[in-house]
């Protein structure tokens, strides 16, 4: 099989035996920048020492890596969080359903034909019943992201992963009501805003852009780190929001044939 | 050489990676690919787990072995409708030819 | 650990195999998940660069003033990319979808109207 395609496509090998011309140097190059690396297991890292000194002194909160995402440098994180903006955006202007329909509309036998089997009732219970732990779970992630291993990133992905469970289970037209996709939409961009919003609100405090501006809580509760709790949240609703907006630009098409067959 | 149990960790984790890695690559149909690279999100886990990295283990667990194998998923689906589809209207076109 | 080269290598030898899955590729998916493979090379790199001997995660609950700690700006790093490069994933398998949808295939090597 591969043969008769490769006539089909006489580049191929010649493309396989050029990256191997082009990975001898590669290698090369690869190997002189691996001996200037610093020895991994030493930890050169004057700034991350830095940090890991004050982040529990100065602003109260026991996650470093948090921290660093929400305050130190949130402001690179505004910059993920645009990309991740302009990715969602982008799958949803590729995807959207065309308006032309063709011209044959009596397609209707086929549909019957090809209909996905029934899911299993086990598969549907165990995934219902998931839901709300998986919620709870996302939640707690986002919120407690400066005290424990987490954060908005993480835990926007297991609350979106809820979300695509009420699918998985084979309810689709749950999962169609439960997810209107201007609402959908308005949700993750609010999530984008309220983060650069926070931002300017450091500017009109008089200090800079990000600048962590609520009282900082005692050590180890939710409202320790002043504003990363917040920007926490911001990036949770934008990042749930947005694998929820990507999961549904994929099936869409599923969803409207399963409810114009039944 | 004296390896303590971390080290053995490091290295096990790693080792996983580099036997696993080339099969997703070696993988070429699309669905058993999909599982494979799910195995290698599970283990590019534990390996972060083991360099004491447990904000990038959960990151990693919920997109490498979650999110993004959905994401492939619902595309081979969709390509395989578009397919059904295609193929029925061309099945159906034949038939009026002949008919 | 005396071993200090082997994340370096491991790195290279992922990105290696990554590189050759996307120049070999006869399918868009594949290639957009071996491209997700090339990337997890970087971060192997990321993490033996933070990585310290004797260390422990950067979460201070419990742990006394002066106790080693790896580098938390390397994960930081890290762990924002692997969401966002999730996103990013999906925007290149839209694009799949929609070229399969219009040529009727998913191999880069039988679609004409990209050649040069």
């Amino acid at each position: 099989m591969s043969d008769d395609r490769d006539e089909l496509d006489p580049g191929a090998r010649g493309r396989t035996i050029l990256f191997f011309i082009g990975g001898v140097p590669l290698i090369g190059l690869l190997a002189a920048a691996m001996v200037q690396l610093p020895r991994s297991g030493a930890g050169h890292s004057l700034y991350g020492d830095l940090l890991v000194g004050a982040a529990v002194r100065e602003r109260h909160v026991t996650d470093v890596v948090t921290a660093i995402n929400f305050d130190y440098r949130g402001f690179d994180t505004l910059g993920e969080e645009l990309i991740l903006f302009a990715s969602v955006m982008g799958v949803l202007l590729i995807l959207r359903k065309s308006d032309e329909q063709p011209a044959c509309d009596d397609r209707e036998d086929e549909r019957q034909t090809r209909r996905a089997p029934p899911t299993s009732e086990a598969v549907r219970a165990l995934g219902l019943g998931m839901i709300g732990v998986t919620l709870t779970f996302g939640l707690y992630i986002i919120t407690h992201g400066q005290l424990t291993p987490g954060g908005g990133f993480q835990g926007g992905v297991i609350v979106a992963t809820a979300w695509v469970l009420l699918y998985l289970a084979g309810d689709a037209r749950a999962y169609e009501r439960a997810t209107p996709k201007p609402v959908v939409e308005a949700f993750e961009a609010v999530g984008a805003l309220a983060y650069a919003l926070l931002g300017f609100a450091g500017l009109l405090a008089g200090l800079s852009f990000l600048a962590n501006l609520l009282p900082l809580g005692p050590i180890a509760t939710a409202h320790s780190g002043g504003t990363i709790a917040l920007l926490s949240v911001a990036t949770g609703r934008e990042v749930a929001g947005g694998f929820v907006l990507l999961v549904t630009s994929f099936v869409e098409e599923a969803l409207a044939e399963r409810a114009g067959s039944s | 050489m004296t390896l303590d149990a971390e080290t053995v960790l490091q290295l096990g984790a790693l080792g996983a990676l580099v036997v696993v890695g080339p099969v997703v690559v070696l993988t070429r149909a699309p669905r058993a690919q999909v599982i494979a690279f799910t195995c290698y999100g599970l283990l590019f886990g534990l390996a972060c787990l083991a360099f004491q990295a447990p904000d990038v283990a959960l990151a990693q667990f919920v997109v490498g072995a979650v999110a993004l194998p959905i994401l492939v998923l619902l595309t081979l689906a969709r390509m395989r409708r578009h397919q059904e589809e295609a193929d029925a209207t061309r099945a159906r076109l034949k038939k009026e030819r002949q008919g | 650990m005396t071993l200090w080269f082997v994340p370096y290598l491991v790195a290279a030898w992922l990105f290696g195999w990554g590189l050759y899955g996307i120049v070999s590729s006869r399918n868009l998916v594949h290639l957009v998940l071996c491209l997700a493979l090339l990337q997890t090379a970087t971060y192997v790199l990321l993490m033996g660069i933070g990585w310290r001997a004797g260390g422990v995660a950067p979460v201070l609950v419990g742990t006394h003033p002066g106790q080693s700690v790896v580098d938390p700006i390397v994960q930081a790093l890290m762990l924002t990319d692997i969401v966002v490069e999730a996103t990013v994933m999906a925007l290149l398998l839209a694009m799949a979808v929609q070229l399969y949808e219009r040529l009727g295939t998913v191999d880069p090597a039988c679609m004409r109207v990209l050649r040069g």
